[in-house]
């Protein structure tokens, strides 16, 4: 058995978030950090890693210097990694990413009792999309939104979050799994993780590693190969200075109320 | 699926603006008929027909119900494997449907079943999909007015420069990213349908109409059933608990200013929270003054709360206190002193009583959200 | 010659830093009030093995150096001196000098438990007619025919007294021969004959205890001996010069600490219309304290890269206490200022702060003892 993390490096956009008088994010001026539902993900790999000793994979998409968070990530415990870096595979959207990850994962090779783990959704986008397209691309079954999994065996029982509650799903290995932060809490790196980490196996795989994957063309992946396109893009109006409503009676309170209603903040 | 061509001069086969119609233990979800309301200007300015995609075991009942809030037809996929949710039946249902029918727009909710169904789909039908959307246009004016008021973009040079043009009949999808700092309009042009799935919340619902529920016509679609990868093993309905301040959407906070009446000020505090869904904190002194238990409370030594929503109420803003709920994405203070600390950051000050405020609050955000 | 920290260590800072930020801080302010022991952040540290750091993976340690040792320390005080000081004492004062001194079989039964398992070490040198004049011990171990020890004595201000499973003590085993007479023991919790003495009541790092040790006919096995009999004043003082390290590493951190509360409460704070950040007078504080932090720092790691290859590190170690103890005192001190009445109360982490800064002066060698240590390596004995 073995379980491959799916992980993305994502701007920090807890703290402050720089944009571009032009309107694009100033991604060089913004921390980078493992994108936080997937770090659940990894856990749930490691914990799946503790339970049953199988093999974990982390693998992600992103330029060279994404190595440093895989690093972090075997620190943490997972195996080995794959970094699919490739000026290909730039500008894709959610189904161009999902093609290309598919294929990387082909490329690993699934078999019967794997399991394949996202973070439910990334903070840059929150899409919440590529893991069940790479779910479809793969031809696995999904289940989004875990709150708790039970591996026995083949059998896997998630329990999948609902806005109104739970429901509870059995499936077989292999499947995909998108984990939300409900699911576990992520543990640190070790000191010991940290001083294993690079000795552990990277593989770099480039447009020429997967370019034999049926999933692969030159109009599938990358700008080219995805279905959506940004039209344009923006910063919503700032905040403002704050202000102060006039009187403390009903039209007051009138006022306020359809400010809000048109904010949609209630 | 070879035959399926959604490209290309095969993107003229694609007619109509579709809306999944969401059902949970056979009662529609709230989005639904806010999106079928939206679903119908789009249709309108299109000039084609709105259906609702209904998928469910028994649940042609709720047809009227579509039909009332604009629909002309209902899709009806009735079968008994669809009774409950799961990806993979109604993936297969919807993606066949969808393959026969070619409609050119396909709205779904973005609940947790939504955003389940809604990439598996896209990603079978080769098609984009955008998520979470906030705001949807086909009418490029209609948009440029959106553009205008939201943005600070110079949307007239835009439209000079020709990066919008007015002829544009693309599905303008417009959602928040990076946490709302901020916005994107995507759009799918070269391929059909064009797939959304839209913020539960954000749209408004239209008026129900007897009439239009009364006429509204009911398709049938004959369930070719395979077998399932997942099966479902229960459902469990259960209440959000509401005790932890800093996961809360809306945070009600009480300060020095109930001193008066403490235990009516609470109370009020509860309401108003109730009303908006949210959790009842307090300031160092409320939780001194043993008013509160110390897991109420927000500030420096308490903890650090950035809700939708946050509320002062009688709370005159010390730094400790501030520094726990500046970053709320809105501050609404009420408070009787004018010169208190906490209009600094709030987004809305209201100088007053807010033993007089807080009832009208409470009413006329009950009357706002019926009316909804 | 490179300033900068190796990968490796700069991932055990981001990680440090991680573990302080949810683990450490959220708690800081109740240990100190309630005076209450952590062990739920000494287990996990444990288990992310920031409690044997700087020991060779094969006795259960973490492989990391010197370096990595006082950037965990140096993290864990930026937000809780107790916790610098746990890991500290544990690590260098009980585990080190069983690393150094001890026979194969004593590594196995007191060392490796102690890094990878349960249990806590302590250190037990100062008695009260011998603290800073270490060497009038008057705990007495007398040998027995079988040569196992009756020891009879006591120690006090033991740093983990009373938490920690395992101690390191010093006694007399021949008084004639002054501080060549001195021997070290390991010692168990559950000795008959060893018991807890007072638990003191302390200014700062509260949360870590504090107590006095009491031998009455404690019997020790021969193999409890460590190193040679004789061989102890020795063993204190090596073991003390690595202790320094983490003691300076503690003061760093919390002037460090101290420093980042003052300045984003500068950024934040107005005062006249303006933020604090923009009134001269303290921005010229905020410099002297930024230059004494890093040269601190500059101290600290230096010291620690000696000793990590096998350079001298005697002066170096006691530098860098120095230097960092009495920064951290001073820019605890003015940080607190800058906070003005804020500072005072215990609602802003800064009167914790200071209070914790003190000790640092203090213990492993009062600022006075550094000098004496520092002196004797430039003019010679």
């Amino acid at each position: 058995m073995k379980v491959i993390v799916c992980v993305k490096q994502v701007p920090d956009t807890s703290g402050k978030v720089a944009v571009k008088p032009d309107g694009t994010l100033d991604r060089a001026s913004m921390a980078t950090i493992i994108n936080p539902d997937d770090k659940n993900a990894i856990e749930a790999a490691l914990a799946l890693k503790d339970q049953t000793g199988c093999e974990t994979i982390v693998v992600t998409m992103g330029p060279p210097p994404a190595e440093g968070m895989l690093r972090e990530i075997m620190a943490m415990g997972i195996d080995e990694s794959v970094l699919i870096s490739g000026r290909e595979f730039g500008g894709s959207d959610t189904f161009a990413t999902s093609q290309i990850i598919a294929a990387a994962i082909n490329t690993i090779g699934i078999e019967d009792d794997d399991i394949v783990l996202c973070g439910r959704q990334a903070i840059d986008g929150d899409t919440a999309q590529v893991g069940p397209q790479i779910a479809e691309k793969l031809g696995l079954p999904q289940i989004t939104y875990a709150a708790d999994i039970k591996v026995e065996g083949r059998e896997v029982t998630v329990k999948r979050m609902l806005e109104d509650g739970y429901m509870t799903i059995k499936t077989q290995t292999p499947c995909l799994i998108t984990a939300i932060k409900e699911l576990n809490t992520p543990r640190y790196m070790s000191v010991g993780g940290i001083f294993e980490t690079y000795s552990k196996p990277m593989q770099v795989f480039d447009f020429n590693t997967l370019k034999d994957d049926p999933l692969i063309e030159l109009d599938t992946i990358g700008l080219k190969g995805s279905p959506t396109n940004i039209f344009a893009s923006f910063t919503p109006p700032q905040k403002g200075q704050g202000e102060m409503l006039e009187g403390a009676d009903q039209k007051t309170v009138d006022v306020l109320v359809d400010k809000l209603l048109a904010k949609h903040i209630i | 699926m070879a035959e399926f061509k959604n490209s290309g001069e095969n993107m003229k086969d694609f007619k109509g603006v579709w809306v999944f119609c969401e059902q949970r233990q056979g009662e529609l979800q709230n989005t639904v008929l806010e999106l079928v309301s939206e679903g119908r200007k789009l249709a309108d300015d299109l000039g084609v027909e709105l259906a609702g995609l209904l998928l469910g075991d028994n649940v042609e009942g709720l047809a009227k119900e579509i039909g009332a809030y604009g629909a002309d037809k209902v899709i009806l996929c009735d079968d008994p494997c669809l009774k409950d949710y799961t990806t993979d039946a109604y993936a297969d249902v919807i993606c066949d449907v969808i393959m026969e029918k070619k409609p050119e727009i396909v709205l779904i909710g973005a609940t947790n079943i939504g955003r389940d169904l809604g990439p598996r789909c896209a990603a079978r039908l080769h098609t984009g999909l955008t998520a979470d959307c906030t705001h949807l246009d086909v009418e490029t004016s209609k948009y440029v007015d959106f553009l205008k008021e939201s943005s600070t973009l110079d949307v007239d040079q835009m439209v000079k420069a020709g990066r919008i043009k007015m002829d544009d009949r693309n599905l303008k999808m417009t959602r928040p990213a990076f946490g709302g700092h901020l916005m994107a309009t995507i759009i799918c042009p070269r391929f059909r349908p064009q797939m959304s799935t839209v913020r539960p919340g954000v749209l408004k619902k239209g008026e129900y109409d007897e009439a239009k529920a009364a006429a509204v016509k009911v398709e049938k679609y004959e369930v070719k059933t395979n077998e399932l990868k997942t099966q479902v093993v229960e459902i469990v309905k259960e209440a959000k608990q509401l005790v932890d301040l800093i996961g809360a959407d809306v945070v009600v906070s009480v300060g020095r200013g109930i001193s008066k009446d403490v235990e009516g000020g609470i109370k009020l505090a509860e309401e108003l929270a109730e009303v908006l869904g949210g959790v009842v904190g307090g300031s160092r002194v409320a939780i001194d003054s043993g008013w509160l238990t110390a897991d109420h409370q927000v500030g420096q030594t308490g903890k650090t709360v950035h809700p939708k929503l946050y509320i002062a109420l009688g709370i005159s803003g010390a730094i400790q206190h501030k520094a726990g709920m500046q970053d709320s994405e809105c501050i609404i203070a009420v408070n009787k002193s004018e010169s208190a600390p906490i209009f600094d950051v709030a987004d809305y000050g209201i100088a007053g009583d807010l033993f007089k405020v807080v009832p009208m609050m409470i009413e006329t955000i009950k009357a706002a959200k019926a009316a909804k | 010659m490179d300033f900068r920290l190796t990968r490796e260590q700069a991932l055990v800072q981001k990680m440090c830093r991680e573990f302080a930020v949810n683990e450490v801080e959220p708690i800081a302010a109740e240990i100190d009030e309630q005076e209450r022991y952590p062990h739920e952040t000494v287990e996990k540290m444990r288990r992310y093995g920031l409690m044997g750091i700087q020991f060779p993976k094969e006795l259960g340690g973490s492989g990391g150096d010197t370096i990595c040792y006082s950037i965990a320390i140096e993290e864990a005080s930026r937000f809780c001196g107790t916790t610098g000081c746990i890991i500290s004492s544990h690590a260098t004062l009980c585990a080190w000098p069983i690393f150094k001194y001890g026979t194969p079989e004593q590594k196995e039964k007191w060392l490796r438990p102690l890094i990878s398992s349960t249990k806590t070490g302590a250190f037990g040198l100062t008695e009260p007619n011998a603290g800073t004049d270490a060497a009038g011990q008057q705990t007495i171990a007398v040998k027995q025919e079988d040569g196992s020890y009756i020891i009879n004595g006591s120690k006090v201000f033991i740093t983990g007294g009373g938490v920690a499973s395992t101690y390191v003590i010093f006694a007399m085993t021949d008084k004639s021969k002054g501080t060549r007479g001195i021997s070290a023991f390991i010692v168990d919790k559950d000795d008959p004959g060893f018991s807890i003495g007072k638990i003191e009541h302390k200014m700062g790092i509260r949360g870590s205890q504090t107590s006095e040790l009491v031998f009455e006919d404690l019997h020790l096995p021969a193999d409890r001996l460590l190193g040679k009999e004789g061989q102890g004043f020795k063993i204190a003082m090596t073991t003390l010069d690595g202790g320094r390290i983490g003691i300076a590493s503690q003061a760093l951190g919390i002037a460090q600490g101290a420093m980042d509360q003052a300045v984003a409460y500068m950024k934040e704070r107005v005062q006249f219309g303006r933020t604090l950040s923009k009134f001269q007078g303290l921005q010229w504080m905020i410099a002297d304290m930024e230059t004494k932090i890093e040269a601190a720092r500059l101290l600290v790691r230096r010291a620690a890269f000696n000793k990590d290859n096998g350079l001298p590190y005697n002066k170096e170690a006691a530098m860098a206490k120095l230097y960092a103890a009495e920064t951290a005192m001073d820019v605890t001190t003015k940080a607190l200022q800058i906070f003005g009445g804020y500072g005072y109360i215990r609602e802003y982490p800064m009167e914790r702060m200071m209070r914790d800064a003190k000790i640092t002066e203090i213990y492993e060698g009062t600022s006075q003892v550094q000098r004496m240590v520092i002196a004797n390596n430039v003019l010679g004995k």
